[in-house]
């Protein structure tokens, strides 16, 4: 495997692993929101939150321009302010990734919230525990086997993200073009075949292992409950 | 003093509750059926259900008072709850369950925890977690973490409930020595007479919200008037007394009620003992004087206060040095011997048993 190849894969890595980083604890909001409260437009939420996985990705993309290009309403602000843009850049590869994975990390999540017992929460209480705490020794315990779950999905759909990443940041060699792009140009150039066959292996294996360690996390975290 | 006040009203779901009652030091039973709205009275003194409008106070502190705007947050109520269901966190270990709300609710540590692992008999579940556990284990567990929740007053919502008649009796044991060594109000919900009976020192009865009685086990579930007796059983009395002495022979105890004394075989009593002794009316003869030359040793001085004619047989309540004490006659029997209230009596009883021992001052 090439040097150029390599890169392309540790780019891919670098942009699906920060997508979830950020769009997890969010997602996680979005997820605790919706399984918990009641609220004036909550189905609104619900819509908004599911409308990623339902627009043809290439909208997405182009509303991504619209908002956080150089001269998006919001990417104006944020150069601005910070001189921080996500125009044609990895980040902006990220932010698409992350917007795409983002229904897919909300609902396994909030399946998973719905289903602590709010007793066990109740009895927290009664001994003392804050809110705080109540969250972080019950709730989110119990709720982890979501977060894996939605975590490594998001993961997969953002290192494959195509649609919404071309339109937004475009097909940058070494900036913006992930595993899926590269793959995409390969099968483009007449000599590429045999590049774009290894880059399509490295990402059936990215994948798997993604799904390997998922699974892995999840054993160890039932296993807690019955040694 | 009572050392918890309750005075509420409200609803939660489809319970309307109007309830006023104090409980002191001891076992206090909330009693009544299903859906009498025990637990929601429980629940609006641990504080996770709000009554519309009411007070709540115990140990000097003022948990609610709607008038004063005063509202004490469950967790600084500092009550230990026992559920009906256990409600062990799955995901950690008996042991980190039974100090949860050290760690986790920053209660200070008054209790060694030694001494409730043994109190309940835990020392060898530490390790384990809760899915792991019978349904009577998890219930011990659950009492332990809510004792070491360092609580004021301890609330327990049917504990029994989910085991089966075996479990029940397994658990009831350490009930009674959490029961026995409590130095704060328990309140314990149940609508088992059986358990009341053997745990209580005090009972609230409570119907569709409200409370109807209030009064010892005894006046409410023993006497033939008593409205949770059931209807053609033979009534039964409990009396409350005091192991004072070993008889000579070894074997046999008197205990000591009032200034009269009762004697039965209980080898593993000590002196000082407090015990509840249950007495079956069907169990109890009467008899004008005391006769020696009798087989049963416990030939009672009474006074009769109530006669009941139930067709062929008759109840008849008696008091027996402040408490009562029932006997069944044929009402042939009872109108041959002329019984009638005030008349001075001797109760022959030929079978006693414990119903519930405990050490103590």
């Amino acid at each position: 495997m090439s040097e150029v190849e390599t890169s392309i894969i540790l780019l891919s890595a670098k942009v699906a692993l920060t997508a979830i980083l950020f769009a997890l604890p969010v997602a996680f909001l979005a997820a605790w929101l919706l399984a918990r409260r009641e609220f004036p437009g909550k189905s609104l939420l619900q819509a908004l939150v599911t409308l990623p996985l339902v627009l043809p990705p290439v909208v997405t993309g182009y509303g991504l321009l619209v908002l956080f290009g150089s001269r998006g309403p919001i990417g104006r602000v944020l150069d601005a302010a910070f001189g921080f843009s996500f125009a044609f850049r990895w980040t902006g590869a990220a932010l698409a990734a992350g917007l795409m994975a983002f229904p897919l990390l909300v609902r396994p999540i909030r399946l998973s919230l719905e289903a602590v017992d709010r007793g066990l929460e109740e009895a927290s209480a009664t001994l003392g525990a804050s809110r705080l705490m109540i969250f972080a020794t019950v709730t989110l315990p119990l709720s982890l086997p979501g977060v894996m779950a939605g975590a490594t999905l998001g993961f997969a759909k953002a290192l494959g993200e195509f649609g919404a990443t071309i339109t937004f940041v475009s097909n940058i060699p070494g900036e913006t073009q992930t595993l899926s792009l590269a793959i995409y140009s390969l099968l483009q150039t007449p000599a590429g075949d045999a590049a774009a066959l290894r880059l399509i292996l490295a990402s059936v294996l990215i994948a798997l292992a993604a799904v390997l360690a998922s699974e892995w996390v999840a054993r160890r975290l039932k296993g807690r409950a019955s040694p | 003093m009572n050392q918890l006040e309750v005075d509420v009203t409200g609803s939660a779901g489809r319970f309307a509750i109007r309830a006023a009652f104090g409980a002191g030091p001891g076992v206090t039973a909330l009693f009544g059926r299903s859906g009498a709205g025990k637990t929601t009275i429980l629940k609006m003194i641990a504080g996770t259900i709000r009554p519309g409008v009411g007070r709540i106070a115990a140990g000097g502190r003022v948990f609610l008072d709607t008038k004063r705007g005063i509202d004490l947050s469950p967790q600084s109520r500092n009550v230990g709850f026992v559920f009906q269901d256990g409600r062990l966190f799955p995901h950690l270990s008996v042991q980190r369950n039974l100090t949860y709300a050290r760690w986790a609710g920053r209660r200070r540590a008054t209790r060694r925890f030694e001494e409730i692992v043994a109190l309940l008999g835990l020392e060898t579940l530490l390790d384990r977690f809760p899915e792991t556990l019978s349904g009577g284990e998890r219930q011990r567990v659950a009492i332990g973490r809510a004792l070491l929740a360092e609580p004021e007053i301890l609330l327990m919502d049917e504990p029994l409930s989910s085991l089966d008649r075996q479990r029940r009796g397994e658990i009831l044991p350490y009930l009674e020595a959490v029961a026995g060594e409590a130095r704060i109000p328990v309140i314990y919900v149940s609508h088992e007479p059986e358990e009341v009976m053997r745990l209580a020192d005090h009972v609230v009865v409570i119907e569709d919200g409200r409370v109807v009685q209030t009064g010892t086990p005894a006046d409410v579930l023993g006497g033939a008037g008593a409205s949770y007796a059931r209807a053609n059983d033979a009534p039964v009395a409990l009396i409350d007394g005091r192991v004072a002495a070993f008889h000579e022979d070894g074997e046999t105890v008197e205990v000591a009620v009032g200034s009269s004394v009762m004697e039965l075989p209980g080898a593993d009593m000590r002196p000082g003992n407090r015990v509840r002794l249950r007495i079956d009316a069907s169990e109890v003869a009467l008899a004008t004087r005391c006769h020696e030359e009798l087989s049963i040793r416990n030939q009672l001085p009474c006074r009769i206060t109530r006669v009941e004619s139930r067709g062929p047989v008759t109840d008849v309540a008696m008091d027996f040095e402040g408490q009562t004490i029932f006997a069944r006659v044929t009402s042939r029997s009872a109108r041959l011997l002329r019984l009638s209230p005030g008349q001075e009596i001797v109760a022959l009883v030929r079978a006693v048993s414990v119903e519930r021992m405990r050490s103590g001052q």
